[in-house]
């Protein structure tokens, strides 16, 4: 099987055997949820909902702003109790949460829906998904709607779907390609209809061959749609290593891939998109994996938006003693949570408890130059360098040398043999230098 | 329930620094063992001596000198130490190894900053200094098995025998297979090409070498001897002869490749290969020394920072490197 890659990376341990053949299961319903004005990239959603209110299963409680922006549902039946600010440990900041006490099972609320697509325009299939709340599932949480919309001056040449799944541990987007498959395949041929690409990839790592081969089944005789098999390697699910990957074009610094006619959505996506203009169901529920060492029963689940972790790892059950850290996400970039009792939210794909013994609490010793992390860093950048300037301070030199282009997938600091913290001290210079580049205008 | 909140990536590689400079130590256990047994066990007391007292001195240093309390020896001073001794003369005396693990490990090391900061090898620099210090000492070649013939001890390596007598004169005495196996007169080390490629390939199975370096240093002696070759095989010898002779073998194989004092990029290293590949020949067939491969590596290490700044990776997205500094 021919395989597409990009140049670098890393081969982390995979430790996906644990959750990868347990089929998605519902978990109960929450009795409580936190949906966060803040569900999505760019400008908090407006609160349309207020104490006391009594609310429906998918029901707007937040609206959109202009701009970047995106609505939010109540992904429960029940009771308004209030807008709160707790912590969102994926912005770092205190957001607005409107604050829903379940007090019956769902009573739903729909958007409108056919259940032949075509009977929509494009506008109104894009319409759909704004109102349905629907970001990107990956992870990045950008509002689909806005992605969808394409500029007049612009073209797709390439649709790809991306089912890499790259990050260890995490087995969602699998079950989803193996359970769901002629729902995705469905989903594609909305996003075909509104979008047309000259031709559609669906890219997934060739350790998921179950899922390659159901997609393929699945899309049958439908030549505009194929199955891109990519060699396993992280970052490959990245949107920039992806995209060049298979289509060989790369996003210029600084653009975005519809600016070399590619678009990228994830399977997760993809499914959401199925389920909000097919069925009407606004974005409230997602797939997500619970697991890792500490999950006494890891596995993948539908779980409602908002519902707090510790429900979450109450129903999976976890090994209290041995819990080193609790990710949002996967080991590789997954932001380690504070406390479980902080809701989850549209991008969450995973839970991850690690263990004591799986974090290797290692010296830091000098970079011997090895080059390793000039060999796996997928963006062609030299973070040996770029450390030594962001220790400096020597922000100007970090930028002309690229710092920015950092897409922050940790693979220099995996393959580091001094154990030096690249991509942390980059994260934090980036923010610097963002900060003080918002500041000078 | 307490959580650490420390940033990811939460999952590290095993590989450390020690396993690194470990892996380089087994990778020169075939070499130190044929040198062993062809210039018998006074070979390996100064290869070993070298070894330890480089660590010794690594610690004493860090530990007392720069007061750094947590120091842990990451065995990178005694890969420098086994390949000083490697590189020397089997008539050096213990005090001579003794200065030239000072100068390895104190001057061409520590005063630059430590593990890691050196431009220059430290061990090839200790190399020089003797070198220039005790030329007699340094340039006395024994016998292969010297020892189970005492009468005739002292011979002419090679390289030494070509510059004075011509490569027939060094033909009739020594046939390429001894001299790739390594019963040839020559600094302890270096002599058996065999042992040393032997080591090379655990160190490439080990993926703990950049490949680079040796495939341009080797392919650039061999192609500019074969030039200088076809145009007077009488005054300049075979490419056959410049890699199986001298210290090539074991510089292009475990000196070139230090990776503190080497390119970045696989393009920076073909450049350092192809430098140091000119300059072992034109020292060997022009210069007033027989050898030229420790100089040839230390002024490429001083060329590192230049290539690196040079050839760098191209940043995706981008036509261009990262910008001049």
């Amino acid at each position: 099987m021919p395989t597409f890659t990009f140049k670098g990376g890393v081969h982390p341990p995979q430790m996906k055997e644990q959750s990868r053949d347990k089929s998605i299961q519902k978990l109960p319903l929450p009795d409580i949820v936190y949906l966060f004005m803040s569900n999505h990239l760019g400008v908090p959603a407006k609160p349309v909902v207020k104490e006391g209110d009594f609310v429906k299963t998918g029901q707007l409680v937040g609206e959109g702003a202009k701009g970047i922006s995106a609505n939010i549902h109540s992904s429960v039946t029940g009771e308004v109790m209030g807008i709160e600010s707790i912590v969102n440990a994926s912005t770092g900041r205190r957001d607005q949460a409107v604050v829903v006490k379940r007090t019956s099972e769902d009573q739903w609320e729909y958007v409108k829906h056919d259940a032949d697509f075509k009977k929509f325009t494009k506008e109104e299939i894009i319409q759909i998904v704004k109102d349905s709340g629907i970001v990107g599932l990956g992870g990045a949480m950008f509002p689909t709607h806005i992605k969808m919309s394409i500029p007049d001056n612009k073209v797709v040449d390439y649709l790809i779907i991306n089912g890499a799944e790259c990050e260890p541990y995490i087995t969602i987007d699998e079950r989803i390609m193996r359970e769901k498959a002629n729902e995705i395949i469905k989903g594609i041929e909305i996003m075909d209809y509104v979008l047309n690409p000259k031709k559609i990839f669906i890219g997934i790592e060739n350790n998921k061959p179950e899922a390659i081969e159901t997609l393929k089944k699945s899309i049958k005789n439908k030549v505009k749609i194929e199955v891109a098999p990519l060699q396993t390697k992280y970052p490959q699910g990245a949107e920039k290593q992806l995209i060049t990957a298979i289509t060989k074009r790369e996003v210029p610094e600084g653009k975005l891939p519809i600016d070399v006619g590619t678009l990228v959505f994830n399977v997760s996506t993809v499914y959401a998109v199925y389920d909000a203009v097919i069925n009407g169901k606004p974005l409230v529920e997602r797939g997500i994996t619970i697991t890792g060492k500490g999950v006494k029963n890891p596995g993948n689940y539908w779980f409602r938006i908002g519902t707090k972790v510790s429900d979450l790892l109450n129903f999976v059950g976890i090994v209290e003693a041995k819990i080193d850290r609790i990710l949002y996400g996967g080991p590789m970039m997954g932001i380690p949570i504070p406390s479980i009792d902080l809701p989850t939210f549209k991008g969450n794909n995973a839970i991850t408890v690690l263990t004591n013994e799986e974090i290797l609490r290692r010296r830091t010793y000098p970079c011997i130059r090895c080059a390793s992390c000039v060999e796996v860093c997928p963006m062609g950048l030299q973070p040996y360098y770029l450390k030594k300037l962001a220790d400096a301070r020597k922000n100007d030199l970090a930028q002309e040398n690229g710092i920015l282009s950092c897409i922050e997938c940790g693979a220099c600091s995996y393959i580091c043999p001094s154990n030096i913290d690249l991509s942390r001290t980059f994260q934090t210079t980036k923010k610097v230098i963002q900060a003080i580049q918002k500041r000078r205008g | 329930m307490r959580l650490s909140t420390e940033a990811a990536p939460h999952f590290r590689t095993n590989d450390t620094t020690q396993k690194i400079m470990l892996d380089v130590l087994i990778a020169l256990t075939p070499a130190v063992i044929v040198s062993t047994w062809i210039f018998g066990l006074r070979a390996l007391f100064i290869m070993l001596f070298s070894m330890v007292f480089a660590e010794v001195l690594e610690y004493v240093t860090v530990k007392f000198l720069k007061k750094q309390k947590d120091f842990k020896p990451d065995f990178s001073a005694s890969v420098t130490g086994l390949l000083l001794g490697m590189n020397l003369s089997l008539g050096v005396n213990w005090w001579q190894i003794m200065i030239g693990v000072v100068v390895s490990i104190l001057i061409a090391k520590h005063a630059f900053g430590g593990l890691g900061q050196n431009f220059f090898n430290p061990a090839l620099v200790g190399r020089v200094f003797l070198m220039i210090s005790f030329p007699t000492a340094m340039t006395t070649w024994y016998q292969p098995f010297y020892y189970k013939s005492p009468s005739i001890m002292t011979a002419a390596s090679p390289l030494s025998m070509l510059s004075e007598q011509g490569i027939d004169q060094v033909l009739s005495n020594y046939s390429y297979w001894e001299m790739f196996v390594g019963k040839i007169p020559g600094s302890i080390g270096e002599v058996s090409a065999l042992a040393l490629i032997i080591g090379f390939i655990y160190l490439l199975v080990r993926n703990r070498v950049k490949v680079m370096i040796p495939l341009s240093y080797i392919g650039t002696v061999v192609v500019f001897s074969s030039i200088l070759y076809f145009v007077d095989p009488i005054k300049f010898s075979n490419p056959l002869f410049h890699i199986l002779t001298g210290g090539l073998m074991l510089g292009a194989l475990f000196m070139a490749t230090d990776m503190v004092t080497t390119p970045m990029t696989p393009k920076g290293e073909f450049v350092f290969g192809v430098g140091a590949g000119v300059l072992t020949i034109l020292i060997r067939s022009f210069g007033g020394y027989p050898e030229g491969v420790s100089f040839s590596i230390l002024i490429m290490n001083a060329f590192v920072p230049l290539i690196d700044d040079w050839l760098k990776p191209r940043i995706y997205g981008t036509s261009k490197g990262g910008a001049e500094n």
